[in-house]
């Protein structure tokens, strides 16, 4: 993609480039359709050249456990037992959001390590990358990871460098039940409802599509059974925000600060200015002063009132 | 004998206070360039923002580790006293060079008092929010929303500890002969007078007297 598409810019305090208008895109991830095969995540390893470490069976079907610096997207399997005393397997494919708002780009200390481009993809330079992990303090999903080989975070890129060339994210071409679909935010939104009507009518009244407003929208969306409780799905944000502790960490705060030190340079310049430096008088000390007279102007004439009549003196 | 100057601070307790203050630099210098965008330029003074990320933390564990050398050495001159809230009252004599009618001031005055007591504030929550916040060691032992309080009082700490320096520096520039006690360790007499009374008669009371001395008046 072409650097006048990035419209954000970690530790970047200037406007991006925001002549050229691009479509919003989005994934959307039907969790009512995911048979939970890992297509997606073997799909991600090959197209992305990831090969992760391979880990320890922990008693669940996730896996790996967890996302790390090479495991981008993981499949998360909840057992969920229904108010009928049913069953319900949830999975959900976990993995970067691609927030409108993302809380690792505000985080983010360095300048263009995190990116986001006009068609609302999320990026991680890691040639910029510091590995500082700020972005995961800052994110509400809990998905960028530091790798341990090199220091630097890595998530989801929604498969940019295909999207760039006009290609589905990898996980969207290999899924084989048609759970991931790729395509405009609108279009997107537009095949959610149309899956949550079909959702409603097969009784799933509460089945709704999450694209949580507290980070203004994302450009990864999910389909959901229980729409009205996110948390099911392996503890996804019922509300996501950026924590109000990250916000005032990186909000006006830092700039105030900012201020408020080159005031107080300034301040001690000017009382210096104004009030001047504190000397001490070396010779108030309390020995008997040097009152000698050392230079006499031969003009003048000492005149003691107290003994009148000097002699040699002509009083006036 | 009445000129000779009076030492305030031996070498090593000169030589501890230099390496605070070099270490002070380094930390807030690659603090600052992680604080703002506006002062990521910072980090070039370090080799770039990788390695300011790295060093940062080791350059504020030592300025801690040294930092409890000055502690040591200085708290028990540092207890605030009804005297040093007289003169506290009194700050806007002192900023006005007009302290003479204030109470006398033993080694620290009390703004020194409270500098002394809000850098070792800083300093702990520094390293206790720096820890949680040490990404390469330790940020693993902790939940997120530790980590997001650790990196807030972090930055929160690191302001106040460099608007503290801002002001213990600038008091060495405005109070002559503050300097000169730190970097060759003497002060004058009529200094000592001056800004700590108290301590001059102390430390003059301490001093062999020309009897004692042998010296014939």
């Amino acid at each position: 993609m072409a650097s006048q598409d990035i419209i954000a810019r970690s530790a970047t305090t200037t406007p991006p480039p925001s002549i050229r208008q691009l479509e919003e895109v989005a994934k959307l991830i039907d969790t009512t359709k995911c048979i939970g095969c890992k297509a997606c995540q073997v799909a991600c390893s090959e197209w992305n050249e990831l090969r992760d470490e391979v880990g320890h069976n922990h008693g669940t079907y996730d896996n790996p456990q967890d996302l790390s610096a090479e495991s981008w997207t993981l499949m998360r399997f909840t057992e969920h037992e229904n108010e009928a005393g049913n069953l319900e397997w949830l999975i959900r494919k976990d993995g970067c959001m691609h927030c409108a708002e993302p809380g690792c780009l505000k985080a983010c200390p360095s300048p263009g390590a995190i990116i986001k481009h006009a068609n609302g993809i999320v990026d991680f330079n890691q040639d910029h990358c510091i590995g500082c992990g700020y972005c995961i303090t800052g994110c509400p999903f809990n998905i960028p990871r530091i790798s341990q080989k090199d220091h630097k975070a890595y998530k989801c890129t929604l498969c940019s460098d295909r999207v760039a060339v006009g290609l589905e994210p990898a996980c969207v071409k290999t899924c084989p039940t048609g759970a991931i679909v790729f395509g405009s935010k609108e279009d997107m939104k537009t095949h959610a409802a149309e899956r949550i009507v079909d959702l409603k009518s097969r009784g799933f009244d509460q089945a709704g599509l999450y694209d949580p407003d507290g980070v203004g929208g994302t450009h990864v969306m999910y389909v959901l059974h229980h729409a009205d409780q996110p948390s099911l799905y392996a503890g996804l944000p019922n509300q996501p925000v950026i924590s109000p502790l990250v916000g005032l960490w990186k909000g006006v705060t830092k700039p105030l600060a900012l201020l408020a030190m080159g005031a107080a340079v300034l301040a001690g310049f000017f009382h210096y200015v104004r009030v001047g430096p504190n000397r001490v008088e070396e010779d108030e000390h309390p020995s008997a002063p040097d009152t000698s007279v050392h230079q006499v102007d031969p003009a003048v004439h000492v005149y003691d009132p107290g003994k009148p009549g000097t002699p040699g003196e002509e009083r006036p | 004998m009445k000129d000779k100057p009076i030492l305030r601070y031996t070498a090593n307790e000169r030589t501890n206070h230099w390496i605070v203050a070099i270490l002070f630099f380094m930390a807030g210098l690659s603090g600052l360039a992680l604080f703002h965008p506006a002062l990521f330029w910072l980090s070039h003074l370090f080799g770039g923002g990788p390695w300011t990320r790295i060093l940062h933390p080791f350059m504020g564990v030592a300025m801690f580790v040294f930092f409890l050398g000055l502690v040591i050495r200085f708290w028990r001159y540092n207890f605030l006293t009804a005297n040093d809230r007289q003169w506290l009252r009194g700050i806007d004599k002192v900023l006005r060079n007009e302290e003479e009618g204030l109470p006398p001031v033993g080694k620290y005055n009390a703004g020194q008092k409270l500098l002394f007591w809000t850098l070792l504030v800083c300093m702990l929550v520094l390293l206790v929010s720096g820890v949680v916040i040490w990404r390469a060691y330790f940020s693993h032992w902790f939940g997120i929303e530790s980590i997001r309080l650790g990196a807030l009082a972090h930055a929160v700490a690191g302001f106040v500890l460099v608007m503290s320096i801002i002001v213990h520096i600038y008091a060495g520039i405005w109070i002559k002969g503050s300097v000169g006690a730190m970097l060759h360790g003497w002060v004058s007499r009529a200094w000592a007078r001056k800004h700590h009374a108290l301590w001059y008669r102390q430390v003059t009371r301490e001093e062999p007297t020309d009897s004692q001395k042998g010296i014939k008046p």
